[in-house]
């Protein structure tokens, strides 16, 4: 049965002002419906491009759950493909990266394909002559996807010629972005480290909620970050504090700590948590970075770039950076109760390798599937998506602090926990959703 | 009967034997969550090392899934216990399954002793049990008389694949 498909009023009535309905979580239809809709309108993070430095590198992906390739053609740009071949839809590349030289090559029937996608050749061709093939969707090779942009080095792409422009659709948004690259002395990231993979078994937005939700962190972690604290309480006075305590032991910090850490709210469902202080704030300094910093930007710009404290960013619909550690969470959709989370990291080109170092930690101690913070929030989702089944109450609250006049305001700050920004994600959820229906 | 945590070495160089029993001890005492137990295993400058990357050989600026000093190991072994741990209510149970341990190396003067173990870990809760394949790798040393673990390296044998999660040790 289907409700949803092509009934844009019936999609609007999931979200109201202060609830959604649980469909927007467990519906397989209303899943379809993103995949088919929502993320095709978005601009989505791909990748990025010193993953496929030279000619020829290649790096597969999704945009939703649409398989594609990011790829450096000979010209230099990088493109984005869809990942079938135009022939018989065999997925061209199996490797997660590699280099494909000149040209991709079907490994089924030996099609091959300029690095933009162009059919370059086709054996035993004259098969083809006087069969109108050159009208053919197979003639056009692998189709690219048309609307790309490469913002200093991370890679975004829009499926759906409709939608909003790159700027239009980012606005303001884009300075965490710019202050993650500009905290490199000479502008410029790196993948680095390698990528964690965890598997959740629930819906995407549980996570890019969960990504601005403040009022969690000293309850559902009061199991790792709580131990930590008691932990570190028993040690010898005047041990130094590790690294690792240092990054753990802030998300104990009570709830006035989150209230003063502020919100701000841009355009379509984009917004950050730690507008004045984070849990990021206090970390030790790394000897010789500020040095770098100063001489790169002068000691005014340095300090600048490096007295930004926001915690995360979300990027609608499904990622999430974090500034001042470098780090990039990618929420893959997969089902209507199954999400792969994508956790990167990057290097500060030119910086102490500490810095990286420092990054991996946290990646790993709150990021990874062996991560204890990880495992409190993931039993979280899991028992919401378990929930969510009864019909006892079919909505989500998302309440906390809402004001009739927040509706279409942007740029704005607020008290750091309201729920506003997952109330704007869903105003964008909404417009994505149904824009072309 | 409850087994004990460590028998006493018989020399001051360990036998063989004596290295093998002690890996296999290692993961009776996971199995039969005795953690406490068990953290006394480890020497205090002890890591336990789980990478990410197949044939990995930097820790430091390649992330792994785990790569924990002791401090670390304690504090999931007292989250294991707290009253607000709430993905271990219900708690998972593991079961290991080790091939023989092979002894790799033997360094009597600089006090290291390695073993190499291919095994299959069961982690359980509520329906679920997954199985994963992977070796263990024991560098072993000798203090106060009983051997310690200075580095247990366990390399799974598909330690890219995506997982959910993984709680207690392997």
């Amino acid at each position: 049965m289907t409700r949803y498909a092509g009934n844009a009023a019936a999609i609007r009535a999931l979200v109201r002002e202060q609830e959604v309905h649980r469909d927007v979580y467990v519906s397989e239809e209303v899943f379809q419906l993103e995949m088919e809709h929502m993320f095709p309108n978005s601009w989505v993070y791909v990748g990025h491009d010193s993953q496929v430095p030279n000619a020829g590198d290649y790096f597969s992906t999704t945009i939703g759950t649409q398989p594609v390739l990011l790829v450096r053609h000979t010209d230099g740009t990088v493109k984005v493909l869809h990942n079938r071949c135009p022939h018989k839809g065999t997925r061209i590349t199996s490797e997660t990266c590699g280099n494909t030289g000149k040209f991709f090559r079907c490994p089924y029937h030996a099609w091959s394909f300029k690095t933009d996608g162009s059919l370059l050749a086709i054996p035993l061709k004259k098969g083809y002559e006087s069969t109108g093939f050159e009208q053919s969707h197979a003639a056009t090779g692998m189709a690219p996807v048309r609307h790309v942009r490469n913002y200093r080095g991370f890679v975004f792409a829009k499926i759906n010629d409709g939608g909003l422009d790159f700027e239009e659709f980012f606005g303001e948004s884009l300075s965490s972005f710019d202050n993650m690259i500009d905290r490199s002395p000479v502008g410029q990231l790196k993948v680095a480290g390698g990528v964690l993979r965890y598997m959740h078994n629930c819906n995407w937005k549980m996570l890019v909620e969960n990504q601005t939700d403040t009022c969690h962190p000293m309850v559902a972690h009061e199991s790792s970050a709580g131990t930590v604290v008691e932990v570190w309480k028993k040690a010898p006075p005047g041990t130094k504090k590790p690294m690792a305590v240092e990054i753990i032991a802030p998300f104990m910090s009570p709830y006035e700590f989150f209230e003063n850490m502020g919100i701000r709210i841009w355009d379509n469902g984009h917004g950050h948590t730690g507008v004045h202080h984070s849990i990021h704030s206090d970390y030790s300094a790394i000897p010789g970075y500020f040095e770098k910093m100063t001489a790169a930007y002068g000691e005014e710009r340095a300090k600048a770039i490096l007295s930004e404290n926001r915690h995360n960013t979300v990027y609608f619909p499904n990622i999430m950076i974090k500034g001042p550690i470098q780090l990039l969470r990618h929420f893959k959709p997969i089902a209507a109760n199954k999400t792969l989370v994508e956790s990167w990291t990057f290097q500060l080109v030119d910086a102490p390798d500490m810095l990286l170092e420092r990054t991996l930690m946290y990646n790993r101690l709150i990021n990874a599937p062996t991560s204890i913070v990880g495992h409190d929030d993931l039993e979280m989702y899991e028992r919401a998506q378990e929930g969510l089944h009864s019909n006892g109450n079919e909505w989500v609250n998302i309440q906390r602090l809402y004001s009739p006049d927040e509706v279409g305001q942007t740029n704005v700050t607020t008290n750091g926990t309201s729920e506003w920004p997952m109330r704007h994600q869903f105003r964008a959820w909404t417009k994505f959703m149904t824009m072309g229906m | 009967m409850t087994m004990l945590a460590e028998a006493p070495l018989k020399n001051a160089v360990p036998t063989d034997q004596e290295l093998i029993d002690f890996v296999v001890r290692e993961a009776r005492l996971i199995d039969q969550q005795r953690f406490d137990e068990w953290l006394d295993l480890y020497a205090d400058d002890a890591f336990y090392w789980m990478p990410l990357e197949w044939n990995q050989t930097d820790p430091r600026l390649t992330c792994s899934l785990m790569y924990e000093d002791k401090l670390l190991l304690s504090i999931r072994v007292e989250r294991l216990k707290g009253a607000r741990t709430f993905s271990q209510k219900p708690k998972s149970r593991c079961h290991h399954v080790l091939q023989t341990p092979q002894v790799d190396s033997r360094d009597t003067s600089a006090n290291r002793y390695v073993t190499w173990t291919p095994m299959h870990y069961i982690e359980t809760r509520l329906d679920e049990q997954t199985l994963y394949a992977a070796w263990a790798t024991h560098h072993l040393s000798v203090e106060g008389g009983k051997l310690r673990i200075k580095l247990k390296r366990v390399d799974l044998i598909n330690c890219d694949a995506a997982f959910g999660n993984i709680q207690l040790f392997m």
